[in-house]
């Protein structure tokens, strides 16, 4: 019956769809039960424009057009009102900002933003919204890369940017215990001061909610040491999206008790469920910290570098990144950082953390001797201060905000098998020749992890034609992924099956119409507008 | 006293004490010594803790490295040598064996040779400005050198004073708060920032320099000459063999953390804001 008040409502919507979609056609004379029965089957054939209109590779990032979801009304206002007094953001100054993602590529036009402080707040919120057919956009940070952090249409934004208390801390297992909206960085102070710190650190960390993070399944700068959330995320407490309070918000290290449900949560981007709490193992603080930054003169030698580094430094090691010629020069133009050693092609920020100055830095510097001898690198330095560290891993940290000054950005997250990283970078640079201003290529190499990204001096769309669908084609024909780290979001949801088989793809569909029936949470992100 | 016209040594004196924060916003702690009134800042990325027994500050675990003015002093050095003004550059410090690793970074970053005086336990607590200028003074008189570039200060004691008592030690003139530094035949012209802006002299050699902030930027030390300085000598001297008496004239009475900084309050309406003034009696 709810469906078909919907289309009830909008009537202009409803023919739109059944134009689109010829299936429904015969079925309405019996709309009501055809509807109802078909009400699961609808969140999978979201048909919006592909399967008639043909897939346009222009067009797949994009929007599709808004689903039949109601819009808010002054009663919904006044609920909300009643249950969040002054949380409720109606001002559309103060929402423009939650309206637009962090790379300014993408704008919605919500006219609702609620800052809930528990987790019983957005329980209520979530089965108002259920009932009412509202759709809902979960709001972190807002730093995403893929357009998953803000609304596409009217969906009310739901922020945990109030939800910020740690809850417990125990220094003996180092397991912390927080709310959803924990900004990463205070995490990391807070845990500094008692001798840990958070397994994970990435250059949002100023402004990214800890909810956010486990949602994208953020991978970082700290992966290779500490493993990804997956490992390190002991518990969640999740709202439904009927409003149901789902707390496996376990401190143990170890539990096997029937299915992990929490896995199903870490990555799914907001559409399985809202985040409300995490329960994370904390590794303790290194006594030593060490970072190199080296100089290679061909990638080849930056691979066999890393092979050295993870033999000799091994257990020590806790990051391994690079960045290529062109982030430098990016970063000394836009950013005027300092080169601190002489121009090379490639550059590796190599860390160490270990419990014992003298132990690590004797490794280090038989590493660094044993690569120096052997020309692996061309050139390099060292640091063991606090501020010297700061300034060396800034230029890797910074790159990403060194490309926002040259106009336009096409950021591509990959996953390759290691030996083939650099050859997408330098392909792309053929393929594109003067259509791109740029072509750079940096980021977690020792995670195989690559982040390609294309400057243009404003949006381009022969230019976007250029590089899509030919990266995904390419990235698939090397079992890659098209999305390493940064989730799928808005902007990647329909290039999934260039990295998972349709059977795959339509059990996640299946799975998302019994945790989310209408579809409420994050709509039009992670999943395909089209899945077949 | 015969003057070369060609400049010998330059030594550069390194202060290893505390740790740094360089020219980055962070918190400073602020312990203060009553009764003298001796104003200590310690600016750091790490928490300083005071001891409990409230005789100064704890120290150990603490990184211990340069004296950021310190680096920009032993940076000049360095240019000055590879402008060939000068022919050689040793680095000294004073201090436990931990100074040793701060003096390989200066001869990384491609000093000669380094001088470590050493100084621990109880002494090294309380070495000052006076004892350490005492020991420098002697050390540039048995080395013979021409030039000495500090930093103009240490960050962790902000005192300020070393360079200023071993050129009154030495009778040497001296070049403070130098934000620019040209050696002309013996001379030297020094661009010294003070209060009211910058004030050029020239100064006749040997002489005492002190480093500002402006005055360069320090070099990284690469990863060749990191190689190249595990080879360079490092003289133990101890300052006995100087003739000089560390003993200290201060006595430290207390060390205290300054007050906590409470929290603000952040209240939801003007009403709010107006009730909460009138509580604290402010309106």
């Amino acid at each position: 019956m709810g469906i078909f008040q919907r289309f009830a409502r909008l009537p202009l919507k409803s023919t739109y769809i059944w134009s689109l979609c010829p299936q429904y056609s015969t079925d309405l004379t019996t709309v009501d039960s055809a509807l109802i029965v078909r009400s699961s089957q609808l969140i999978q054939h979201r048909c919006v424009h592909s399967r008639v209109m043909g897939a346009s590779p222009g067009n797949t990032g994009a929007a599709p057009p808004r689903l039949p979801f109601s819009r808010v009304t002054q009663e919904d206002l006044a609920f909300f009102r009643a249950l969040l007094p002054g949380r409720t953001i109606t001002d559309p100054d103060l929402l423009k900002s939650s309206n637009v993602d962090w790379l300014k590529t993408v704008e919605g036009n919500s006219e609702v933003l609620l800052r809930p402080k528990t987790t019983e707040e957005v329980s209520q919120i979530l089965r108002h919204c259920n009932e009412r057919n509202l759709a809902v956009c979960p709001q972190g940070g807002n730093t995403g890369l893929v357009g998953g952090s803000v609304p596409v249409f009217d969906e009310i934004i739901l922020s945990t940017s109030l939800m910020s208390q740690v809850i417990t801390f125990d220094n003996i297992s180092g397991i912390l215990t927080c709310q959803a909206g924990c900004v990463l960085e205070n995490l990391s102070n807070y845990l500094e001061e008692r001798g840990f710190i958070m397994p994970l650190d990435l250059g949002a960390k100023g402004s990214c909610h800890i909810g956010g993070n486990v949602s994208t399944n953020a991978g970082g700068l700290r992966l290779l040491r500490y493993g990804s959330l997956r490992g390190t995320v002991l518990g969640l407490e999740v709202v439904l999206a009927d409003g149901r309070i789902l707390n496996c918000l376990a401190t143990l290290r170890k539990d096997n008790t029937g299915y992990d449900l929490k896995q199903l949560f870490i990555g799914s981007e907001g559409t399985l469920g809202v985040i409300t709490a995490v329960s994370i193992l904390c590794p303790h603080k290194p006594k030593a910290v060490n970072v190199a930054f080296l100089g290679c003169s061909s990638f080849q030698q930056l691979l066999e570098t890393f092979q050295r580094c993870r033999g000799m430094l091994g257990e020590i090691l806790s990051a391994f990144e690079f960045l290529d010629a062109s982030c430098m020069s990016l970063l000394e133009k836009h950013l005027k950082l300092t080169n601190p050693i002489t121009e090379s092609p490639f550059y590796i920020v190599i860390e160490t953390a270990g419990s014992n100055a003298t132990h690590d830095e004797e490794k280090l510097h038989k590493f660094l001797e044993e690569v120096m001898t052997s020309s692996l690198v061309t050139d390099g330095t060292v640091a063991t201060e606090a501020t010297k560290i700061k300034a060396l891993w800034s230029l890797r940290e910074r790159v990403t905000e060194a490309l926002t000054h040259e106009g336009y950005t096409y950021k591509y997250d990959i996953s390759l098998p290691v030996e083939k990283i650099y050859d997408l970078v330098q392909d792309m640079r053929g393929h594109l020749g003067d259509m791109a201003k740029n072509v750079v290529g940096y980021g977690h190499v020792g995670d195989g992890n690559l982040h390609l990204n294309i400057t243009s001096p404003s949006k381009d769309p022969a230019l976007l034609a250029a590089i899509e669908p030919y990266v995904y084609e390419w990235t698939s024909e090397w079992k890659g992924s098209i999305s390493a780290e940064h989730g799928l979001g808005l902007k990647k949801r329909n290039y999934i099956y260039y990295s998972k088989p349709s059977e795959a793809v339509a059990l996640m569909g299946s799975i998302k119409a019994m945790l989310d029936p209408k579809g409420i949470l994050n709509p039009y992100k992670t999943l395909p507008d089209n899945i077949h | 006293m015969h003057r070369s016209s060609e400049v010998k040594h330059v030594a550069s004196y390194l202060n290893t004490r505390g740790c740094e924060c360089f020219g980055q916003p962070c918190e400073s702690h602020c312990p203060v010594l009553t009764d003298r009134t001796i104003h200590v800042q310690l600016k750091t990325f790490i928490k300083i803790r005071v001891k409990p027994d409230r005789t100064g500050v704890v120290t150990d675990g603490v990184k211990h490295s340069m004296n950021p003015f310190c680096e920009i002093a032993v940076e000049e050095a360095i240019k000055l040598k590879e402008k060939k003004l000068v022919k050689e550059v040793v680095a000294v410090s004073c201090g436990p064996q931990q100074v040793q690793e701060t003096i390989r970074t200066a001869l990384a970053m491609g000093a000669d040779r380094g001088i470590h005086v050493e100084v621990s336990g109880k002494d090294y607590e309380t070495l000052g400005p006076l004892q350490v200028s005492k020991i420098f003074a002697a050390l540039a008189k048995k080395e013979q050198a021409d030039l000495i570039i500090l930093g103009k200060q240490a960050i962790d004691d902000d005192c300020n004073q070393t360079g200023q008592i071993t050129a009154a030690l030495l009778d040497w003139p001296q070049g403070t708060f130098a934000s620019e530094m040209t050696l002309e035949a013996d001379k030297l012209k020094v661009v010294r920032e003070v209060d009211g802006g910058l004030e050029t002299i020239k100064i006749n050699l040997p002489a005492v320099v002190t480093a500002d902030l402006r005055l360069n930027t320090p070099r990284y030390a690469t990863l060749p000459n990191i190689m190249k300085a595990k080879k360079k000598k490092i003289a133990n001297v101890k300052p006995a063999d100087l003739g000089v008496d560390v003993c200290s004239r201060l006595e430290v009475l207390k060390v205290d953390e300054p007050p906590q900084r409470q929290a603000g309050v952040k209240v939801e309406t003007v009403d709010d804001l107006v009730g909460k003034l009138k509580e604290a009696g402010r309106v």
